[in-house]
This record gives structure tokens, C-alpha cells and sequence, in this order.
């Protein structure tokens, strides 16, 4: 019992429950059906890069430049369905996954192969992506009224009265769940981050999967394009300016270790879901948005601090068991 | 018994290898590409004038290089200038005298140095994480104080500072700068608080053996830095004459950018300042010339990302290609 009571992600939890019942208190309407439906939709694309970012960051790594992947790849197809509003919207969200995942490989190959830190990659390829979409647009918005009807539908599906991009987020979960704990490559990856030199000596190579958890970073962020751009009916040079912050810090508040190696896929999804609940909540509790940057910056950092703490309490455990 | 010497004998074919004289033959084929097409650009005011564009940013690279050769980094260097510019603005608005605001302005910045030293020593956290944090953190106390307004009112030597030349021909913050280079090219390159700089970026448990105080110094270097953020935000309000809360938005990529382009290798342990304002008049004298061919910005912006990553990928894929040829 104590041990579930010490449990990261059941402390992530109830501090979720509790901000929850705190906002109730103070304005009812937060807390109907139909606005925590709002606040899990408006949530999934946070979750979904957060448990994709996950991957790249237990290899001890970063992926800055997923905001800006998102951003080209977005506007790219919906360029495309200005030109064709007659393709199927399928077409259109796999083909934004195709470009999100080549990008991501880009990034992969620099740092695997061509050997540039991921610092350096990522950073760089944030500047060249976004500035590639304003050369594809020429600085130019596509509006709502320029995408097909079929484009913007699907985002507007609900099933069981819960959004398309919730279930969509909730599919993800599943995949990077089992992808994570029940295979070898999330295995491997877990080995890679938390000790690189003894996975290398039992024949884990370290380049392919460098380029695989980028790949997969950018394959969703490809995703996200196409849910960005369907959800906001907007494609702009703009979009998603400085996400990849939000999203690194949902990880970090999930318990996602920046040393590598350590994290569930549990925690992340809570981490996102308790900044989602964060933001969402400022505005139903009269707090002016220009407060949400300062309070997510603290709360990133209270979170790295309480991180911190529990870890070299466990490293200092074990020295006095031994 | 042959004699070891303390240095390795001087060699003029040497200096062809080194990565300062590799920067410096890319700046000059770019000032010549760039005299070739604009013919305003060999302009001497013009050129004097374009020195506005990457002063200010110069000026916190200098304590960036030392930040990333004792194997830190900083992100948060932007969301300072924010901070310290809304002080300026605050400070002066209150109708405090120039010194006053100009003292609290500093240590506005300062502070938020500290602070990141801090929590980046006291916890033993990486900094690229807790600056992270700190930039939302510093850039969202901005605007949870100034919200959608402005301030455009700071005092009269602020604006001589920022937009301003001495004796007519040299700007402040070039000036500033260029002494400053000096300065930190010294301690870096001629004391002992330089030697120890580098051995702390190559080894921090080794240098932490041999008595050096590491987080001391980590300490210091990221209270420096923000008091550079400082100095920086007092050129950069006077210059703009406005300040907002998204002030020098996205410039803690654009001055790392300007230390990794000059040699300084990210893990921390090698790099020098000559490299770093080499790299800083390359980078400067591109956007202008870039600039005078009506580039938008954003080719500038691409062509930075792709020079930052090709400029690091190109000589290690070189490497690696010997070593597998041998």
C-alpha cells in the first residue's frame, strides 16, 4: 500500500485530482462533462508529441525542432488540398506523416551519422524548418475557408461524446505503451539511455536507433501537422512557435529522467495531462493568460526540483544497503 | 635524453589547420562575395551601420562561450533581456535618477543569473533543463507585468547608448563589445581562471579533485551571463526606444548559434573568444549582405541552421571517413 502511496505517477495523479476538485470549488462549470471533454481534446496533440518526444529523450536526448516539423508539414499539405480539395483527407494525413517522419529521419541521420550534437541538430533544423515554410507559403495563411469539407470533418467526428483527437491520443498511448514495455526495441531504447556504453558492448547499435526514435518523433509531429492545421481551420508560418518547450516540459513533469533511461509512459501521459489542466484552468479561475508562461515555467522547474530529490534519495539508499 | 618542450615547436603550416583560420578565410570570401554584388556594401558607414544588427547579441556571446566551455549552456539569455528591459521601463517610469535605474537594471539581470546558477548547483540538475524552465518562467514574469502595454520612455543616456556613436563614427555597443572581447579573450586565454574554465568543460569530477570550487565558478558564469543579458537589454531598449514583453524573442538560438559556428565545442572543454568574433562578424556580415539582396530574413534564418549544422557535420563526416580508410 505504501508503495503505491509513493508511486510517482499516483502522486501525478491525485495533484491532478486535486487541481481539479480546487478549480470545481471555485468555478463549477470547469467541472461539467462537457468542459473536461474540451480540456481532453484540447490536451491530446500535447499528449501525443509528449509520449513521442518520450522516446527521443530515454536515449538521453532532445528533439527541439518538432514544433516547427509540425508547423511545415501542416502548412505543406494543406497547400496540397488548396491545389486538390478533391483527395481523400486519409491521403492528406498520410502524406503529412511521410514529410514529419523524412524530416525526422534528417535530424537522425546529423546526429547518428554525421555526428552534430542533438543540441546543435535540433536547434539548427528548429530555424530550417520553420523557415522553409515561409519559402513553400511565401509568408502567405491558408484560411478555413480554403481547405475542403473533408478535410476539416474528420477532426469534428465524436464517438461515446469524446472527441476523434482524444481517441486518437488514446491509440497513441496504446501503441507507444506496448511498443515501449513489450518489445525488444523499447527494451533496447531503456538500455541505450540508461547506460549507452554497456548497451553498445551486448550489440545494441547505438546509430540505427538514434535514427529510429527521431523518425519517430518526426512521424508524429508529421501527424500533428495534419490535427494542428484540421483543428485550428488554419495554416500559418506561426503555428505551434515555441510548442516543443510545452511539450519537453510535459515530459520533465511526467518524470521522464533528461539523464536518460528512466520514465513510464504512465507518468507522461499525466505529465501532459496536468499541464493541459493547467492552462486550461488559469482562464475558468480568473487568472490573467498573460500569467500562464510564468506559472508553466515554475511549475516546470518545482517539477525538475522534486525529480531531482527523489532520485539521489534512491542513488543514496542503495550506497547505505550496500 | 631528449628534451621535452613545454610547447610544441611554432609552425607556420600549422596555422592553416586551425579552426580560427578556417572562420576567417570563410569571412573574408564572404566580404568579397558580398562586394562583388552590392555595390553598397563596401560602404563604410553602411558598414559601420550594420554593426547594430549583432552587437547586442555579441555582447552576451562572449559570456555564452565561457558558460559553454565549462560545459553548460544557457537558454534562458532572452527572457533576462525581457526581464532587465522591463525594470529599465519600470525603474525609469518611477522617475528614479539615471544611475539608480541603470544600477537596478543590472542587477535585475544579475539576479536572474543567480538564480539559474543556483538551482543548477544546489540541485545538480543539467542546465539545459532548468533554463529551459527559466525562460518561461523569466519571459512570462515580463509579461504577467506588463501585460499588452509598452514602455517608451527610458532616460536620455539609454538612448544615446543604444543608437548613439562616439565621436560620430563608432557605436556604442560596437565599442563596448569589441573592449569587452578583449577583456575576455584575456581571461580566458592568459590566467589561471581561464585554464581552470577549460578544465572544468573537459572533466568537471577531475577538476572538482584537483580543488577547483566548480559550482562556484558554475555559480558565477551563469550570474555573469545574466548580468551580460543586462548590459545587452539597456543597449537594445535604447536602440529600439520600445520595449515590449516578447523583446529579443528567439535570440538565446541565434547567440549559441554565434559561439558553435566559432569553434566552441558544445560538451564544453575547447573553443576561444577569436574564433567566437570571427564567427560573429561571418554571421553578421551574411544577414547584411543577405539583407542589401533583399533576402527576407528567413533565408538568412535557414541558411544560419544549415552553416550551424554542416559547419560541425562536414569535419567530423570527414573524420570518419579517414578512419575508415586507414
Amino acid at each position: 500500500m505504501k508503495k503505491i502511496l509513493l508511486n510517482r505517477d499516483f502522486i501525478l495523479f491525485s495533484i491532478i485530482l486535486i487541481i481539479l476538485i480546487a478549480v470545481g470549488f471555485a468555478n463549477p462549470l470547469f467541472v461539467t462533462p462537457k468542459s473536461i471533454s474540451d480540456v481532453l481534446t484540447d490536451t491530446s496533440i500535447l499528449i501525443i508529441l509528449a509520449l513521442s518526444q518520450m522516446i527521443v529523450i530515454l536515449i538521453r536526448a532532445i528533439d527541439l525542432s518538432v514544433a516547427s516539423n509540425l508547423a511545415l508539414s501542416g502548412m505543406l499539405i494543406s497547400l496540397l488540398s488548396t491545389v486538390h480539395p478533391e483527395l481523400p483527407v486519409y491521403y492528406f494525413i498520410a502524406l503529412s506523416c511521410v514529410i514529419g517522419t523524412i524530416l525526422g529521419v534528417l535530424n537522425g541521420i546529423s546526429i547518428a551519422i554525421l555526428k552534430v550534437p542533438f543540441i546543435v541538430t535540433t536547434l539548427g533544423t528548429l530555424s530550417i524548418y520553420r523557415g522553409l515554410i515561409y519559402f513553400v507559403s511565401d509568408g502567405k495563411q491558408v484560411y478555413s475557408n480554403e481547405f475542403s469539407e473533408d478535410f476539416l470533418a474528420l477532426i469534428h467526428v465524436k464517438f461515446l461524446s469524446l472527441s476523434f483527437l482524444f481517441w486518437l491520443a488514446v491509440l497513441v498511448f496504446i501503441v507507444i505503451y506496448i511498443l515501449l514495455n513489450h518489445t525488444r526495441f523499447g527494451r533496447n531504447l531503456y538500455s541505450l539511455g540508461g547506460n549507452p556504453d554497456a548497451a553498445k558492448y551486448i550489440g545494441i547499435n547505438e546509430n540505427k536507433y538514434i535514427i529510429m526514435a527521431y523518425s519517430l518523433s518526426g512521424f508524429f509531429a508529421g501527424l500533428c501537422g495534419y490535427l494542428w492545421v484540421a483543428r485550428y481551420s488554419v495554416a500559418s508560418t506561426q503555428i505551434a512557435i515555441g510548442f516543443e518547450l510545452t511539450v519537453i516540459s510535459a515530459c520533465v513533469v511526467g518524470g521522464i529522467s533528461v539523464m536518460g533511461g528512466v520514465g513510464t509512459v504512465l507518468g507522461c501521459v499525466l505529465g501532459a495531462l496536468l499541464i493541459g489542466l493547467i492552462r486550461n484552468a488559469l482562464p475558468a479561475v480568473d487568472i490573467s493568460q498573460f500569467w500562464q508562461l510564468a506559472i508553466s515555467g515554475a511549475i516546470i522547474l518545482l517539477a525538475i526540483i522534486i525529480n531531482t530529490k527523489t532520485e539521489q534519495r534512491k542513488e543514496k539508499t542503495i550506497m547505505v544497503e550496500n | 635524453m631528449s628534451i621535452i618542450p613545454d610547447k610544441p615547436p611554432f609552425k607556420l603550416l600549422d596555422i592553416l589547420y586551425k579552426k580560427e583560420f578556417i572562420l576567417f578565410v570563410v569571412l573574408i570570401s564572404i566580404l568579397i562575395i558580398n562586394s562583388n554584388i552590392s555595390p553598397y556594401f563596401l560602404d563604410l558607414y553602411n558598414l559601420i551601420d550594420s554593426t547594430f544588427l549583432f552587437s547586442e547579441k555579441a555582447i552576451i556571446a562572449l559570456t555564452m562561450t565561457f558558460v559553454i566551455i565549462a560545459r553548460q549552456i544557457d537558454l534562458s539569455v532572452a527572457s533576462i533581456i525581457a526581464v532587465s528591459s522591463v525594470v529599465l521601463g519600470y525603474t525609469t517610469s518611477l522617475g528614479y535618477d539615471t544611475w539608480l535605474v541603470l544600477l537596478l537594471t543590472l542587477l535585475s539581470g544579475a539576479l536572474c543569473g543567480a538564480f539559474n546558477g543556483a538551482i543548477i548547483t544546489k540541485f545538480a540538475i543539467p542546465s539545459i533543463i532548468v533554463t529551459i524552465g527559466t525562460m518561461s518562467l523569466f519571459r512570462g514574469l515580463a509579461y504577467s507585468f506588463l501585460e499588452d502595454s509598452y514602455y517608451n520612455k527610458f532616460p536620455k543616456l539609454v538612448g544615446k547608448l543604444g543608437g548613439g556613436y562616439l565621436y560620430g563614427y563608432i557605436p556604442y555597443a560596437f565599442l563596448t563589445f569589441i573592449l569587452l572581447a578583449f577583456v575576455f579573450a584575456f581571461i580566458l586565454h592568459k590566467t589561471s581562471v581561464g585554464k581552470k574554465i577549460y578544465s572544468i568543460g573537459n572533466n568537471p569530477d577531475a577538476a572538482q579533485y584537483t580543488g577547483i570550487a566548480v559550482d562556484k565558478y558554475t555559480f558565477v558564469l551563469f550570474t555573469l551571463n545574466g548580468l551580460f543579458s543586462a548590459i545587452a537589454a539597456i543597449f537594445l531598449s535604447g536602440r529600439l526606444s520600445s520595449v515590449r514583453p516578447n523583446i529579443a524573442f528567439g535570440w538565446e538560438l541565434e547567440i549559441i548559434t554565434m559561439v558553435v559556428l566559432g569553434g566552441v565545442y558544445i560538451y564544453g572543454g575547447s573553443g576561444s573568444i577569436l574564433g567566437v568574433v570571427i564567427s560573429i562578424f561571418i554571421l553578421g556580415m551574411l544577414s547584411f549582405g543577405l539583407g542589401l539582396l533583399n533576402v527576407p530574413g528567413v533565408g538568412i534564418i535557414i541558411f544560419t541552421g544549415l552553416l550551424l549544422i554542416l559547419s560541425i557535420g562536414f569535419p567530423s563526416f570527414v573524420r570518419t571517413l579517414r578512419r575508415k580508410n586507414e
